[in-house]
């Protein structure tokens, strides 16, 4: 049977996320609570977390995370890693063995910055570089799998259901000032843990539910900027997506909810002429960056995250609202469940995004 | 008259039960094929006169004619025709080059018909067009690499001209000569109506149509009939023609006796003198050649118009259009071996060229390869038959198609593949005044309205069957495309998975 990568798999899901805009950081346990409600929006067969602000005595290194399928493998890969990167730290991810979870890969985590020289020989600026040497290990080294690459943030994922995945992961030992969660419904069976939920590249990282039917579109038109879709997954693409607007391009993410979710070219005619020119500007000059097809997403980034609908609102998503803290959800029993006592909760309309920013950028950081 | 060993491919048969000799055959028949014998009170047939246009058919009051083939045989023989058989008395006559019209209609595959197209099923919804928005606008033109913002970060529009369709779909070039000024104003005024483009062709524009250049596309070609620069700045978008379907690698001849009146002051030409166009342009011998008549027509026109260079699909297409790419052209438009033609050498018609299909997925490949796709759109025609054409089409990657075959057919056209005769029937290429009038503009152009109407529906029914609400979503979306009855080179080039894969 072809694994995931090889194959597209479709799958449906179940997404959550918890924002503390203050910079606060708070622990795993709440999010576990949160997507554990959906259980039914998954299957057993992918589950994870991205959590953000959980490494600040290593934040300024890239926080590597990595699947080996074997030592050998292990073995390549830290033999490149060390030719091109200063590995500040190294260790195995602590997890619980539980009966739940099975045929879990090495998986490891490097705290690393780029080699000086080897960064300046490249001509490239740092991030590039990271991201480069990460797309190098996934295609090129067989049996290592670099899942998350960004700083002061991880991603932990697994084949399973999302609150066995946390419990796997310790997660409630991590306090961060953001997670998002995910449950996955394939329809059919990956097996492999790389294929699970968020995507992530560099501080970047995706949930996902739903399947887009521009998908082979959207591919096909950012591999032709460098990016390499390994996974063949929506959530894969939709993540260098927002990487190439917004590292690349510069959008912002109002912006980039704009081309990704565009607005109809009928209600563009109907904007004032200011903003009808950037909007048809948006459109014409990222026509292959647009998402058909039914998604609800939560996107974290280095200092907030942003939920978006597809342009029908194809995908229920739901946002709740207490003091400094900020909820999404797939249902919103999955924010209630954590948070019962809401001061707003709303459905962001289709391609309507939401984007909540710390109060102080360098807040979750300090 | 000599013997010249043809017997007539086809018949005129008629049911002289039916038949009220009201002669309306005889004076519809420009070719003379219908005749009225006083003496029997009769109307004969001379087949041999007979191009099978199916004016007579289609105007008998009563249906008393129809055409079948003769069923006169030579004797059986799968290497040697009855047509190349024909084919060869006719040149031993005549000594010259074998001449045909329209698309090539020889057994080669089409590509088209061996593909399918996928719809959404429990994972992803269908989508409904009745219900919701479903979106076939499209823009061609280059985009530029990077993002201006002004000293408020607003975002510079820094896009070079583009070209806005209501739909993936424009007119391609037909002269006007090789068609008539019916014709023409059908078409001019059709894409005015559906908010596409028409093409004018390399004969220059009739001064009447003008008024239509938001809908025009002004074409320079080797004989750079008819181009001065109130006529480069007529229109919204100028194309270099370097090639055509039909016949790539030569040029074209219109016959003096079409350089007549409107004719001849439109091309700006002496009436009467042959219209030639050369093979190349002689101003263009290699690609950076080209770069300067881009640029030659982009300061003509203060870089307001995108230019559009047409080459016809021939082996090395892809490598071809990446040089164009690089060239400053903002659009590409290729025209694949099954393409129509007013007139071309026959030979030439049935054996140059590749088909379309390849040469698009090769041309767009090769095109992201390079990472330069976004330099220019890529244009497709050569036998765009159906919406169906045009979703697959885009799914391999084209950003908008051109027709002219299919579109001709909406005026009328039967596909009797006689127009270099002059003398077509229907009022569409011919020059005879009494033929002309025969095409009503009013009717005509309606007529293509309605066709692209209908093709715009189906287009939107199959993007929603897909799930997806936007034509710009399914541009190079290969995914959505399975080959049946292809091998795997084919399927390779095509860059699309096997049905049930």
């Amino acid at each position: 049977m072809q694994r995931e990568g090889q194959v597209r798999i479709p799958s449906g899901c179940a997404i959550s996320g918890i924002i503390d805009k203050s910079g606060k950081r708070i622990s795993g346990e709440a999010i576990i609570k949160s997507i554990s409600v959906m259980h039914d929006r998954s299957n057993g067969l992918g589950g994870g977390f991205a959590a953000y602000g959980i490494y600040p005595e290593y934040k300024d290194y890239y926080a590597l995370h990595i699947f080996y399928d074997s030592v050998t493998a292990k073995r390549e890969c830290e033999e490149y890693l060390e030719g091109r990167f200063d590995i500040i730290n190294l260790s195995k991810i602590p997890v619980r063995k539980i009966r739940e979870i099975t045929d879990e890969p090495l998986i490891w985590r490097y705290f690393v910055t780029p080699l000086p020289t080897r960064l300046a020989d490249s001509q490239l600026d740092e991030r590039e570089f990271v991201a480069r040497r990460v797309f190098r290990i996934n295609t090129l080294i067989d049996g290592a799998y670099v899942f998350s690459c960004g700083k002061d943030m991880g991603v932990f994922k697994a084949v399973g259901f999302p609150e066995d995945v946390a419990r796997f992961y310790k997660l409630e030992d991590y306090e961060g000032w953001c997670f998002t969660a995910h449950g996955r419904y394939p329809t059919n069976t990956p097996g492999w843990w790389g294929g699970a939920h968020p995507f992530a590249l560099l501080d970047y990282s995706v949930v996902h539910n739903g399947e887009i039917s521009s998908y082979d579109a959207n591919r096909r038109a950012i591999e032709m900027y460098g990016y390499k879709c390994t996974l063949r997954t929506d959530t894969e693409v939709i993540t260098y997506i927002i990487d190439y607007l917004r590292r690349k391009k510069g959008l912002s993410y109002e912006e980039i909810a704009s081309v990704i979710a565009a607005p109809f070219w009928k209600t563009i005619e109907r904007m004032p002429p200011q903003e009808r020119e950037t909007h048809e500007y948006l459109r014409v000059m990222f026509a292959a960056q647009l998402i058909t097809g039914p998604f609800s997403i939560i996107v974290g980034f280095e200092n907030g995250v942003m939920a978006l609908n597809d342009r029908l609102k194809l995908r229920s998503m739901v946002i709740g609202e207490k003091g400094d803290k900020v909820y999404i959800a797939s249902e919103e029993a999955a924010i209630r469940i954590i948070e019962p006592s809401l001061e707003k909760v709303w459905a962001p309309k289709g391609g309507q995004p939401v984007v909540v920013y710390l109060n102080n950028p360098k807040g979750g950081k300090a | 008259m000599a013997i010249n060993y043809l017997y007539p491919e086809y018949e005129a048969a008629r049911n002289y039960d039916r038949c009220i000799t009201c002669r309306a055959c005889e004076r519809q028949c420009a070719n003379g094929a219908h005749e009225y014998v006083d003496e029997a009170d009769k109307m004969v047939c001379d087949d041999s006169k007979c191009v099978n246009c199916h004016r007579c058919v289609s105007l008998c009051p009563t249906r008393a004619l129809k055409i079948v083939k003769s069923g006169n045989t030579y004797k059986e023989n799968t290497n040697w025709s009855g047509k190349t058989i024909d084919e060869i008395y006719r040149q031993a006559e005549s000594g010259g080059v074998l001449l045909s019209s329209m698309g090539n209609p020889e057994n080669y595959p089409v590509y088209f018909d061996k593909i399918l197209i996928n719809a959404s099923q429990v994972t992803n919804p269908s989508i409904d067009p009745l219900r919701e928005p479903m979106e076939t606008k499209v823009s061609l033109g280059s985009r530029p690499h990077n993002i201006q913002r002004d000293e408020n970060g607003r975002i510079i529009n820094n896009l070079p001209p583009q070209l806005s369709l209501s739909m993936p779909v424009m007119f391609s070039a037909m002269s006007y000569g090789s068609i008539s000024y019916n014709a023409h104003e059908s078409l001019a005024r059709a894409a005015e109506e559906l908010g596409i483009l028409y093409n004018t062709g390399e004969g220059g524009l009739h001064e009447d149509f003008y008024k239509y250049g938001k809908n025009t596309i002004v074409q320079v070609a080797s004989g750079r009939f008819g181009v001065h620069p109130e006529y480069l700045n007529s229109g919204m978008a100028i194309e270099i023609k370097i090639g055509q379907g039909a016949k790539p690698g030569i040029g074209g001849h219109l016959p003096g006796t079409k350089i007549v009146g409107d004719i001849s002051r439109t091309r700006m030409i002496p009436e009467g003198s042959d219209a030639i166009s050369p093979a190349p342009h002689h101003d263009i011998y290699s690609i950076e050649d080209l770069r300067q008549l881009v640029f030659s027509l982009k300061e003509a026109t203060d870089y307001k118009k995108p230019v559009i260079v047409k080459i016809a699909a021939v082996h090395n297409v892809a490598v071809i259009a990446s040089g164009i790419a690089r060239s400053g052209a903002d659009i590409i438009a290729i025209d694949g071996f099954r393409g129509g033609t007013g007139a071309a050498p026959t030979r030439i018609r049935d054996n140059v060229g590749i088909p379309i299909e390849l040469a698009l997925a090769s041309t767009d490949r090769r095109l992201r390869e390079e990472g330069i796709r976004d330099n220019v759109s890529i244009v497709v025609g050569g036998s765009i038959r159906s919406s169906a054409d045009i979703i697959k089409s885009v799914a391999l990657g084209a950003d908008c198609v051109y027709i002219a075959t299919g579109a001709l057919l909406a005026l009328g056209c039967h596909l009797c593949r006689s127009c270099h005769s002059g003398r077509c029937n229907w009022g569409i290429a011919t020059q005879i005044p009494e033929l002309v009038k025969r095409l009503n503009p009013d009717m005509g152009y309606k007529r293509l309205v309605n066709l692209m109407n209908a093709w715009r529906h189906e287009i939107k029914e199959m993007l929603g069957g897909m799930g997806i609400n936007s034509i710009e979503s399914l541009k190079g979306n290969r995914l959505m495309l399975r080959g049946a009855g292809l091998n795997e080179k084919e399927l390779k080039i095509l860059g699309i998975k096997y049905a049930g894969e």
